[in-house]
């Protein structure tokens, strides 16, 4: 699939700008801070409905307008679909396919599928598990969109229980307390139902990624090297190790609620919920090592583009998706060292639709050599 | 910022439910601006609304008397309760002429996060009310969200004990909604195809 044309609306720096796209490979080239990552994130809004840089929908909005608007014509397989949502903070985004609205934004989800890498990446080895859990939690999206309502339930409630936990935390017991603890049964019921189905679904996409992974790092890493490997990916879930990692919901569910009356006590003293795909990690692992505090600088960038492209991997082996995702290599290159950066625009060039952007020409490889479009001060100039 | 009482108008506007500060100086300058009959019949209103309504004591629901008008109707169903959040739902589901028992009427959900608990809701009145054998079926029409869904977990398992016949609206409901959003239609087949709770 790709994207035929993007326009935007009081989208970040942009007052109003059209972008007419082509199929292969487009740069988009200029100095720093004129907009290049603007566009790009724009299509990854599209995709998912968030962006990739931050977590909150404010800054998306230009200074000074009340609402973005982002409209992206995409071609899938050989059908044509518009897509259109509008952004204003502290709202629920408002969306229109083909023009027609839709009840809820993220029925757009799936639509269009995108896969996004950034300097930003290296924080998928390099940082907290929460960056490895949106990693699975996003792609989960963008394979199954349905799971945008599951993840949306368990934060929600989430919230809600550890609301309750704290209302009650170092309070000495009372009479409310049985009260309390019955309302509590409740949401632990909730948490499981929600739990267990996200992490059924994290299961399935771990076990998808777990031979695309090794396979990708092998590939960008430096070959020659054969100590550096296998990469390998484990999840490791707050359930405790006794039980196993299978996609059963109901016996998801009900280890959940075991670990959550075992753990009953700490969370009432800590008035946090203790159990849940919320405290779950995602180990990465390069030999016996695991990558994060071991891994060198080199060795990180290489797994994190592994994660990435194994990502790429999966969603374009899903033939009946409407093709493959739409590649975005935002300032990558100049991240990466030459070897690294000629593995990588070697693997992706062949992709249905890639958008690069480079502060400078000579930060795009060679082997990605396509359309060219200039962007400075919000205006954008198609040059090749 | 605006001048004394002009200000403190655009203040009040302001604190009510789905008014922000644009609108709430839009309505100010449009009160302002409007025929002073127009503004008098408006605080002669919001005075009787006051004065008058009272909510049920039996249901919760608002009325002018002390009971309301349905828990007074000798012809409406006394074995069945419907459980509603707000008032509103009880005209939702009114519309759709589908239900011919009585209410019950929250006052809300079950939310921590804003500090809403069962005691904090109409839920011991109602467990009053179902000690009276006349009601044989709890129907749990709050609304299809997870607060919603939360309050009628936390209803059904403690009337659990008294053996009543526990439903739940059927599903078709738009989910995450409010129930007064859904269309009538809608809401009167998930009347019609409503389920047994288990808990
Ligand atoms: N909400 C907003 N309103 C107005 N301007 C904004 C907004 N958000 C970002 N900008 C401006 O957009 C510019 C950044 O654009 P962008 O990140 O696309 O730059 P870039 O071309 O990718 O630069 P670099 O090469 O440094 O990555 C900054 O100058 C920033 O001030
Ligand atoms: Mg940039
Ligand atoms: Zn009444």
């Amino acid at each position: 699939m790709r994207v035929a044309h993007l326009s935007l609306r009081d989208f970040r720096s942009y007052t109003e700008v059209e972008l007419p796209l082509d199929a292969g490979v487009t740069a988009l080239i200029g100095p720093n801070g004129q907009g290049k990552t603007n566009l790009v994130e724009a299509v990854g809004y599209l995709a998912t409905l968030g962006s990739h840089r931050v977590a909150q929908d404010a800054p998306l909005v230009r200074l000074g307008a009340e609402r973005a608007v982002v409209r992206g014509q995409v071609v899938r397989d050989d059908r044509s679909l518009l897509l259109e949502v509008e952004i204003t903070p502290g709202k629920a985004n408002r969306a229109r396919v083909n023009r027609s609205p839709v009840p809820r934004a993220r029925e757009m989800l799936g639509i269009l599928r995108s896969v996004l890498f950034a300097p930003e990446d290296l924080a998928l080895v390099k940082g907290d598990p929460a960056e490895r859990r949106r990693f699975l939690d996003d792609l989960l999206v963008l394979r199954t969109p349905r799971y945008a309502g599951v993840r949306a339930d368990y934060d929600r409630v989430l919230k809600q229980r550890n609301a309750l936990l704290r209302s009650g935390a170092g309070v000495r017991r009372s009479r409310q307390d049985s009260v309390d603890l019955r309302t509590l049964e409740v949401w632990d019921s909730h948490l499981s139902t929600a739990g267990a189905e996200l992490l059924a679904g994290r299961i399935d996409l771990v076990e998808g990624l777990r031979p695309l992974v090794d396979k990708a790092y092998q590939a960008v890493a430096e070959a020659s090297f054969a100590s550096a490997g296998p990469a390998a990916i484990d999840y490791r879930s707050s359930l405790g190790e006794d039980v196993p990692l299978v996609a059963d919901r109901d016996m998801l569910a009900a280890a959940m609620l075991n670990q959550i009356s075992e753990l009953r006590k700490a969370e009432l003293e800590r008035g946090i919920t203790l159990v849940g795909p919320h405290r779950d990690e995602l180990v990465l692992k390069l030999g016996p090592l695991p990558a994060k505090g071991y891994a060198s600088h080199g060795e990180s960038w290489s797994f994190a583009l592994a994660l990435k492209l194994a990502a790429y991997d999966l969603l374009r082996a899903e033939t009946d998706a409407g093709g493959e995702p739409v590649l975005v290599l935002d300032d990558v290159f100049a991240e990466l060292d030459g070897h690294r950066r000629e593995r990588l625009a070697t693997l992706v060039a062949g992709a249905e639709q890639v958008l690069v952007t480079a502060a400078v020409p000579e930060d795009v490889p060679e082997a990605l050599t396509g359309a060219r479009v200039d962007v400075m001060g919000g205006e954008v100039r198609r040059i090749r | 910022m605006y001048e004394g009482v002009v200000q403190d108008l655009i203040d009040e506007l302001g604190r009510l439910p789905g008014v922000g500060p644009k609108s709430a100086q839009r309505i100010a300058f449009h009160l302002l601006a409007a025929d002073p009959v127009d503004v008098r019949r408006l605080v002669h209103v919001l005075t009787e609304v006051k004065d008058k309504v009272r909510f049920c004591k039996t249901c919760g629901n608002v009325a002018e008397q002390e009971e309301c008008r349905i828990c007074r109707d000798p012809r409406r169903d006394r074995s069945v309760i419907c459980v509603v959040e707000e008032s509103k739902d009880v005209v939702a589901i009114e519309k759709t002429r589908e239900f011919r028992g009585r209410y019950h009427v929250l006052g809300g959900a079950i939310s921590p996060i804003e500090g809403i608990g069962p005691d904090d809701l109409r839920v011991r009145e109602l467990m009053t009310r179902l000690a009276d054998d006349e009601v044989t079926e709890l129907i749990l029409a709050t609304d299809p969200n997870l607060e919603g869904e939360a309050t009628a977990t936390y209803l059904a398992r403690l009337v659990k004990p008294m053996g009543l016949r526990v439903t739940r609206l059927a599903s078709g409901l738009p989910v995450g909604g409010d129930l007064e959003y859904a269309d009538e239609v809608t809401l009167g087949r998930a009347f019609e195809g409503r389920r047994l709770i288990d808990v």
